[in-house]
């Protein structure tokens, strides 16, 4: 279903023979230029090898042992906040043996031997970064290890077999003997190669044998992040750098810039040029960089630049428009594209003792990461580097090439810590301006954004529109399920083909990033889901991947349905939720671990254990994000009071979530945490709206994000059960809101279906 | 040209009186830990001490911070150890890390006034911080626990003192 996501066991993993030299007196690695293929546009993409053949296969990339013995991880992945770089060390500390304290941390640049061993691109998203490469950083560490053992084995003339590693010492128990990874590494005697047939049948440690996996060392980030050392995109700093402020159009898209008149921006002292952006790659339209010598000056010529533009087509799009087309998409038969066809929906539905239907809908939300968008460019010879934090190298430094037409081997990207992703900075419009202007004037310029620019600017969340029809049998049960997303289609955006997902009945791609979840673990014997493009939304509206993606809809419709048709059966919703989860067919195991998982957070929260004052009321939902095939398994039970005003104060979240294998505990309940925490607040408090085909929202007095005075008690439980490793950082953020929502009904008997959920809803709701 | 004092040391900066303080810090002077956010006083990223009082950076011109003691994340202690830093690692609260300088500034100067803050008082002070990867509930409790480590150390001086 989800064609991307490969098995490390694929025969599509194209493992190469480059062989493996572990430590030998490294010093650190030597970033290379890029070389990418051409991932990016329609026309590109359709001569670029796929992802997965461009995928190489050197474990040597992802560290290096120094003589002084420091431990060097390159982490491939996006750090943004996630400590994917201090969890990928941990992973590799495991079976090498190496002492935490020896370990150290670096960011890739988009040099392919970097690419995910799995994606074969650097992308760093759907939580994919510990289950797709906890394989290959185990192997790449044990590798290491046996490397550094037999080597000491010959130094102390004892059978390798015999030696003991542990905290970056190697010891000889009869000899009482050892010696330091460092002094291995001094003596060049660490020459082992693997080949990748080695590397496989390299045998693992089992979970029992684990001593790092499993416990919370210190993140290594951290320290520099409390005392302003930790270097972001925006931190770049390069000798004769000049600066770049963007003037944005009034359009969030599809303007063109009919005239420029830079009379007054001329006076500011500082002031260098306007660039007009003529961006082929389509990313952004109608963009003017006012380059200046400091960022203030920038900031002055920007506002004293008088641009004229022709607004372009979308220029009365608003989000009742946009809502208002979705409406009519769905009510047409012959939209969209089947992502499930079970059995047959339409047919059973006129046997069902009963159908019920619903409508769901969610509003645009912006990202808003702390750190504004921003990129620096600079022209070194023929190559162009790039520094910003980005989450999709691979792509971000072929759009750069692009936009000023040079070979994409040509674009080095400079990866930071992100200030900030949530799938943000998976998109490249940052570096379309800095490149562009840095070629313009011929230095290096770095774009930063004004907050307004980057909320206007976002590749928002999409408007979303469902409608789930569901037949019942006389007992309550779910004999038919027909359930219709209406979007824009952030994935399909990209252009590439490999990231779309072939519709059941092979009549196209459509985008699996906004249909997620819609394939739950509930039997239902009669399934459809269809996928429908929102083409005005994709046009006025270019969206992108918001922390948790489809799921975040997609769940919000069938978790809230799911309710409905308990209630309506005279059902306990959780019990009714149980009984679906009986693992038929495809579920089974899958569902059997979303009920436990339920079961769990059920009894965590007191569910239906105790009698809750008036105006209160628990709600339960499970969820199965990201993908079928990647799933956490993740339940929350809130629970609120709610006023008669229809205000929702959310008194705790119990949150239990199965991930398999927990590499750092710690670091789950803060990533669980934090999303459970984005659910709240995309729940109750973020909207954005579009209007005249501009957003509306342009800081945060307008678009409000959870703050501290809004905090309630979330509960993480993690549940380990020794399956493989799930990710963490997008799940709980799904499951919260049709929690919040089913809980709000039970505490006053009110049903909303649109997010977010405002007071004056849950009022007039409540007098329905 | 305006002389400001920034963490103890005289700077002579290039800038007009009206220039937002952040930029000069960050980009003149790259002193990089002080960061931009919204550029609007709503999100507190470029929370800085003017005299001992958090102030946001973006919206302090460089006239108004004339002449007053200038404190950055970068000059909050000698080696990063004021205790609400070491009790931002004992309690590993930064995700992201962006608004952390920004956070710990401003809770420094609740800490400096009240080392037994009740949770209503460091909510009431810590509103006006965003934190868009949501770690509140460590920020409380980070804030607790450096407030704790104040009182103890300053017990413990009083009784070296006593004896």
């Amino acid at each position: 279903m989800n064609k991307h996501v490969k098995s490390p066991a694929s025969e599509k993993l194209d493992l190469n023979r480059r062989a493996f030299i572990v430590g030998a007196g490294a010093a650190g690695l030597t970033l290379g230029y890029a070389g990418t293929p051409g991932l990016f546009g329609e026309a590109q993409a359709a001569t670029a090898a796929a992802p997965a053949a461009a995928a190489t296969f050197a474990p040597s990339v992802w560290y290096a042992i120094g003589p002084d013995g420091l431990v060097t991880v390159t982490c491939g992945k996006a750090d943004m906040g996630q400590h994917i770089a201090s969890t990928m060390a941990q992973i590799i500390a495991e079976e090498l043996g190496a002492d935490w304290r020896d370990m150290r941390i670096q960011l890739a640049s988009n040099d392919p031997k970097f690419n995910d061993p799995v994606l074969g691109a650097q992308i760093t998203g759907g939580s994919w970064s510990t289950m797709m490469n906890f394989d290959a950083m185990s192997r790449a560490g044990a590798a290491g290890r046996i490397a550094l053992t037999e080597a000491a084995a010959g130094m102390m003339g004892v059978p390798a077999s015999e030696l003991v590693v542990r905290d970056s010492l190697i010891s000889h128990a009869k000899s009482k003997k050892s010696v330091k990874f460092s002094d291995v590494v001094k003596s060049g005697k660490a020459t082992k190669t693997f080949s990748a047939d080695e590397l496989k049948a390299i045998k693992l440690k089992t979970p029992d044998q684990y001593t790092m996996i499993g416990t919370s060392v210190p993140q290594i980030d951290i320290p520099s992040k409390t005392n302003g050392t930790a270097k972001y995109g925006i931190d770049t700093m390069l000798p004769g750098m000049v600066y770049g402020k963007v003037v944005m159009p009034p359009v969030r898209y599809g303007a063109t810039v009919k005239a420029l008149d830079d009379s007054d921006a001329k006076k500011v002292p500082g002031f260098i040029k306007a660039v007009t952006v003529d961006d082929k790659t389509g990313t952004t339209s109608g963009w003017v960089v006012a380059v200046a010598n400091n960022y203030i000056a920038a900031r002055k010529a920007a506002d004293a630049l008088k641009v004229t533009w022709d607004k372009g087509p979308n220029a009365s799009v608003s989000s009742d428009v946009l809502l208002a087309e979705a409406k009519k998409l769905q009510a047409n038969p012959d939209s969209g594209l089947f992502f499930v066809k079970t059995g047959d929906a339409s047919s059973a539905m006129g046997s069902a003792a009963r159908v019920m239907e619903a409508e769901y809908t969610t509003n645009i939300n912006i990202h808003a990461p702390m750190e504004p968008m921003n990129a620096t460019a600079q022209q070194q010879g023929d190559t162009w580097h790039i520094y910003t934090g980005n989450q999709f190298a691979t792509r971000t430094g072929a759009i750069a090439a692009a936009a000023i037409g040079v070979d994409p081997k040509a674009v080095v990207m400079h990866q930071a810590w992100l200030g900030g992703g949530f799938g943000r900075r998976l998109d490249a419009d940052m570096v379309v301006p800095a490149i562009v202007a840095a070629k313009d004037v011929g230095k290096p310029v770095k774009v930063i954004y004004a907050r307004e620019d980057d909320m206007t600017m976002d590749f928002s969340r999409p408007l979303t529109f469902q409608k789930i029809k569901a037949g019942v049998d006389a007992d309550g049960t779910i004999m038919a399920m027909q359930h219709d997303v209406v979007s824009a289609w952030p994935t399909a955006r990209w252009g590439i083909p490999e990231f779309l997902t072939p519709s059941v009945d092979k009549k196209g791609g459509l985008d699996g990033f906004t249909v997620n979840g819609s394939d739950h673990f509930y039997t239902v014997p009669n399934h459809s889901v269809r996928a429908i493009l929102n083409e005005l939304a994709q046009k006025a509206t270019p969206s992108g991947q918001l922390r948790s993606v489809a799921p975040g809809w997609t769940f919000w419709a069938v978790e809230s349905m799911i309710d409905e048709l308990a209630h309506a059966a005279g059902k306990d919703p959780a019990q009714y939720r149980i009984a679906m989860l009986d693992g038929t067919g495809d579920n089974n195991g899958g569902a059997q671990r979303l009920r436990n998982t339920l079961l769990a957070a059920m009894g965590l929260a007191g569910y239906g254990t105790r009698q809750l004052p008036k105006g209160e009321g628990m709600g339960v939902a499970c969820v199965s994000s990201q993908e079928r095939k990647t799933a956490s398994w993740t339940a929350c039970v809130a629970h609120v009071a709610v006023a008669p005003s229809g205000e929702v104060k959310v008194k705790r979240l119990t949150v239990a979530t199965d991930v398999g294998t927990a590499v750092h505990p710690d670091n789950i309940r803060a990533q669980v945490e934090g999303a459970a925490l984005w659910g709240v607040s995309l729940a109750l408090y973020e909207k954005a709206t579009m209007k005249d085909g501009a957003i509306e929202q342009t800081n945060f007095d307008s678009y409000t994000p959870l703050r501290m005075s809004q905090l309630p008690e979330v509960a993480v439980n993690i549940i380990a059960n020794g399956e493989p490793a799930t990710g963490v950082g997008e799940p709980a953020v799904t499951v919260v809101a049709p929690a919040l929502a089913n809980a709000i009904y039970n505490a006053v008997g009110a049903r909303v279906r649109a997010l977010p959920i405002t007071a004056d809803a849950v009022k007039a709701a409540m007098k329905a | 040209m305006p002389n400001l004092t920034i963490n103890g040391r005289s700077m002579s900066v290039d800038a007009a009186n009206d220039t937002p303080l952040l930029w000069v810090i960050r980009e003149q002077l790259q002193m990089t830990g002080t960061k931009f956010g919204c550029g609007a006083g709503l999100c507190g990223a470029c929370t800085v001490h003017l005299n001992g009082e958090a102030v946001r950076s973006c919206q302090t011109s460089v006239g108004n911070a004339v002449g007053k003691k200038i404190t950055t994340i970068e000059g909050l202690s000698q080696k990063g150890d004021h205790p609400l830093q070491k009790a931002w690692i004992a309690e590993q609260v930064p995700q992201c890390g962006y608004c952390q300088s920004g956070q710990i500034m401003q809770a420094a100067s609740l800490l400096a006034k009240n080392t037994n803050p009740t949770k209503e008082e460091v909510v009431a002070h810590m509103d006006g911080n965003l934190c868009r990867c949501m770690t509140y509930s460590r920020i409380q409790k980070a804030i607790m626990r450096a407030a704790a480590d104040m009182r103890t150390a300053s017990a413990t001086t009083t009784e070296r003192r006593a004896t």
